[in-house]
């Protein structure tokens, strides 16, 4: 099924049957059995650049999203990443499969997540009834925040329609401090920088790469502060990349040391301060964003990444592979939120995962 | 204001519950004198005043645990209380209910700079958290103008903004986790110092909940390295439609100051005869504060000196020092003293998209020459939250009832423009029935779920937030009336 506006979005919903695998470009590993119902429901509705906000139909491909701003000087504050590539997925991200999955690049260190820019949305719930949550201003505290529930919940509340965000300028300038550092000393350099005053926009490690900490504004700020950070990490070898910084942040966006490589594919979102020592018992390859607080591995094929990786403060995913997808939750976290499914789909079709 | 008939049931009852709550709690943590529970009659919104039942103030997560255990089983309404600065009515009693104040609370747990985190005890005031970590060099971010008084579990609860949230955000973007516990009395921890926990966003949606949802006894804050510095310059205008537009060209040309401050004429003349900052004669003004060091302030204010100079501003006053800066920022903060001096008024909060600045400007004006009601206006126009402040009378008969009908006008035409009820301060009692002018009935009723799983007797800060007539039944009947309940969560414990 494919529906091109949230009327057949409801039609949709109410007639089914069966539970429902809702699908935007099919780019973020969902699995699960249930009918596929492809949100199509396409369209830039308004974009003011003057307010710093967008709105869309949820099905509209992330690309035209950032076509649209990038004309206009703008951008998505949290860096969407593409992981078609990843995953081996064919798909084209649209905007609302990025909301619906809570997906941030490297950006969220410092402009917050997906979940943090999304400012309003309105979704189908699973009987069929369409409902507006959040609005087009960037604050607003009128009633409940629906926006974050929705934000991340993977359809299980209900089906995203329309999808509004809350833009930045684009930096017209950037450049990466970059310390060749061996994975074991890269949370220390990373927490140095991140405890500058120098509002780090990017902070990671690469294979081949080390450290790596962004740095994006006006032309003039960025000289100045690539400058004073360099000298901070000094200690590390610490040097400034210009041209090479696009690709630098893009590689660590879409996790490109792992692309066409076979094993299973996990993100732990982590306590800063430990991930050294979790990569040091995973058993496999590793990239950290965010700091370190999140952790990429690429880990031989059945690894029960958990147990390698415990003890840690979060949680894990298994993006690619047999293990269960997320952490269990604790027993009264859980129960809560079966509740909330229970409200919000009460036919339980929106959960192939549990109807599967 | 309709308040709901307070149970008798749990009127006649006052003496058993005071004492189950006394066996729990120390002596000196449950207030039941008259004398003494007529200090939480009312919060900041304190036209509206009803002294509860009972107050506690417990000391530690499991009394308040054991606190909600008992007023649940006895069916007694709960208000969670901070430090009771709400502007919205938030922490208002009912006759029936106990107040559960977090005043006690209020210990640094936990500072942690390598992951950039404080844990705290919600009812600590929000400029103590940053007081706890800036002669390191550190600040947490949300800035309520309250900021002096309010606590961190009132911030949570209303998802509290500020100045600053241009570039910062607010509460809900610098919550990283919080300790809870729901209407039944169960501790749930969501979130914690990592990004993004797994499954449904429990912890963004009790954001904002208006303590209807649990009881937030703990908090864990993201900080900040503080910037370098920050400087702010001054700009006269002469007609709010040219502030407007020039708050526009601003954030389009790519600059993102920290601050964009709007003040027009009636606020600019309330607070110069208040304080005398030396502010220019002029329709409208803005203040804009630039972060970093002095060579990249000095970049941002180039550019923003050459957008306000094509909109030709009756003066342009940049900050040259520490002195310059804080006359500047003088009249800004003394702006609702001042207010406060020329005599009563209501303070609302509604947003509107940065576009509709101008035409919801003169909209207000046009209402309060109907009303004949003096409004001014002072708020963060970066975001586009509104902060008119309508003055009068409450010793002139009919005068209070005359400015709160201004108000829900002012609020509508907010809505109208694309905007919202309220953009920091919360709904609580004062905008609850006005909320079917932003959201229709699903959108309510889709909300009001999410009470019922939290709370299923809807026993938690019970009469804010909803239109009355929506929740009627569910007040009445616990959300038993709604859907089946989830023997998992409602089931006996």
């Amino acid at each position: 099924m494919r529906v091109e506006s949230e009327a057949e979005l409801v039609e949709a919903v109410r007639g089914a049957r069966a539970p429902l695998r809702v699908v935007g470009g099919g780019t973020r590993g969902e699995v699960g059995a249930g009918e596929r119902l492809e949100v199509a429901i396409s369209g830039v509705r308004l974009y003011e650049p003057g307010a710093l906000t967008l709105i869309a139909g949820a099905g509209t491909p992330l690309s035209e999203i950032e076509a649209v701003v990038a004309a206009e000087g703008q951008r998505l504050p949290f860096e969407p990443p593409r992981w078609g590539a990843l995953l081996g997925l064919a798909g084209e991200s649209t905007i609302g499969g990025v909301a619906a999955a809570n997906v941030s690049g490297p950006r969220r260190v410092q402009a917050g997540a997906c979940r943090d820019s999304l400012i309003g949305l309105r979704f189908v719930d699973g009987a069929g009834i369409a409902v507006q949550a959040g609005g087009r201003v960037m604050k607003n505290v009128t009633g409940y925040d629906l926006v974050k529930l929705l934000a991340g919940s993977r359809g299980r509340l209900g089906v995203l329609s329309e999808v509004a965000f809350k833009l930045l300028p684009a930096a017209p300038a950037q450049a990466t401090v970059r310390a060749e550092v061996p994975l074991s000393e890269a949370g220390r350099v990373l927490a140095a920088a991140l405890a500058s005053p120098f509002d780090v926009s990017g902070a990671g490690w690469l294979p081949g790469q080390g450290a790596v900490l962004r740095l994006e504004g006006l032309e003039g700020s960025v000289g100045y502060r690539a400058g004073r950070l360099a000298a901070l990490l000094a200690p590390w070898g610490a040097r400034i990349e210009r041209e090479g910084s696009v690709a630098i942040w893009r590689d660590l966006a879409e996790v490109r040391p792992f692309h066409g490589r076979a094993g299973d594919i996990w993100r732990f979102s982590v306590k800063p301060s430990e991930a050294a020592a979790i990569a040091a018992r995973l058993d496999g390859e590793v990239v950290l964003d965010w700091g370190g607080g999140l952790i990429w591995a690429l880990l031989p094929e059945g690894t029960d990444a958990r147990a390698q990786a415990a003890p840690y403060t979060g949680h894990a995913t298994c993006l690619r592979g047999r293990a269960p997808r997320a952490e269990p939750e604790a027993p009264a976290v859980a129960a809560l939120s079966r509740a909330l499914q229970a409200r919000f789909d009460p036919r339980g079709i929106l959960d192939p995962e549990r109807a599967g | 204001m309709d308040m709901p008939v307070p149970a008798a049931r749990v009127l006649a009852r006052k003496q058993e519950i005071v004492a189950r709550l006394r066996a729990v709690l120390p002596s000196d943590s449950v207030i039941d004198d008259p004398a003494e529970t007529r200090a939480y009659e009312c919060d900041a919104l304190s036209a509206w005043r009803c002294a509860p039942l009972a107050v506690v103030l417990p000391r530690t997560t499991a009394e308040v645990a054991a606190v909600l255990r008992i007023c649940t089983e006895e069916g007694v309404p709960v208000v969670p209380r901070g430090a009771g600065t709400s502007l919205a009515g938030g922490a208002m009693p009912t006759a029936d209910s106990v107040v559960l104040g977090l005043a006690r609370m209020t210990r640094v747990l936990e500072v942690d700079f390598e992951n950039r985190f404080i844990r705290v005890e919600a009812g600590r005031t929000n400029l103590s958290v940053t007081a706890a970590i800036e002669g390191e060099g550190w600040f947490y971010a949300p800035d309520p103008s309250s900021q002096l008084a309010c606590a961190i579990a009132g911030n949570i609860a209303m998802n509290s903004g500020g100045a600053h949230c241009l570039k910062y955000g607010v509460t809900t973007n610098n919550l990283l986790g919080v300790t809870f516990v729901t209407g039944a009395g169960e501790v749930v921890e969501l979130g914690g110092p990592f990004c993004d926990a797994p499954g449904l966003d429990l912890l963004g949606v009790v954001c904002g909940s208006e303590g209807q949802l649990g009881v937030v006894t703990e908090a864990v804050l993201r900080i900040l390295p503080k910037p370098e510095g920050a400087r702010p310059v001054l700009i006269g205008f002469a007609a709010n439609e040219i502030a407007g537009a020039c708050v526009a060209d601003i954030i389009r040309a790519g600059i993102l100051p920290v601050a964009i401050e709007f003040m027009d004429r009636p606020c600019i003349e309330a607070t110069e005869a208040f304080c005398a900052a030396g502010y220019p004669d002029c329709e409208a003004l803005l203040i804009v504060e630039c972060e970093g060091s002095p060579g990249e302030i000095a970049e941002q204010l180039g550019l923003i000196r050459e957008i306000a100079l094509r909109h030709d501003p009756v003066e342009f006053r940049e900050a040259r020092d520490a002195e310059e800066a804080r006359r500047i920022w003088l009249g800004r903060k003394s702006a609702f003293g001042a207010m406060g001096q020329k005599g009563d008024y209501i303070c609302l909060d509604g947003t509107i998209p940065v576009s509709a600045l101008p035409e919801v400007l003169r909209g207000i004006a046009a209402l309060g020459r109907d009303f004949g009601l003096e409004v001014a206006n002072v708020f963060h126009a970066g975001d586009g939250n509104m902060h008119p402040l309508i003055l009068y009378d409450a010793n002139t008969p009919g005068q209070q009832e005359r400015a709160e009908a201004l108000g829900a006008e002012i609020l509508k035409l907010c809505v109208a423009a694309g905007g919202c009820l309220t953009g920091e301060h919360g709904v609580g009692i004062e905008k609850r029935d006005l909320m079917g002018v932003q959201f229709t009935a699903a959108d309510l009723e889709a909300q009001m779920r999410v009470k019922d799983v939290f709370d299923p007797p809807w026993l938690l800060n019970p009469a804010k937030v909803f239109p009355l007539a929506a929740s009627a039944g569910r007040r009445a009947g616990g959300a038993s009336r709604g859907a089946a309940p989830d023997p998992e969560v409602f089931g006996p414990r």
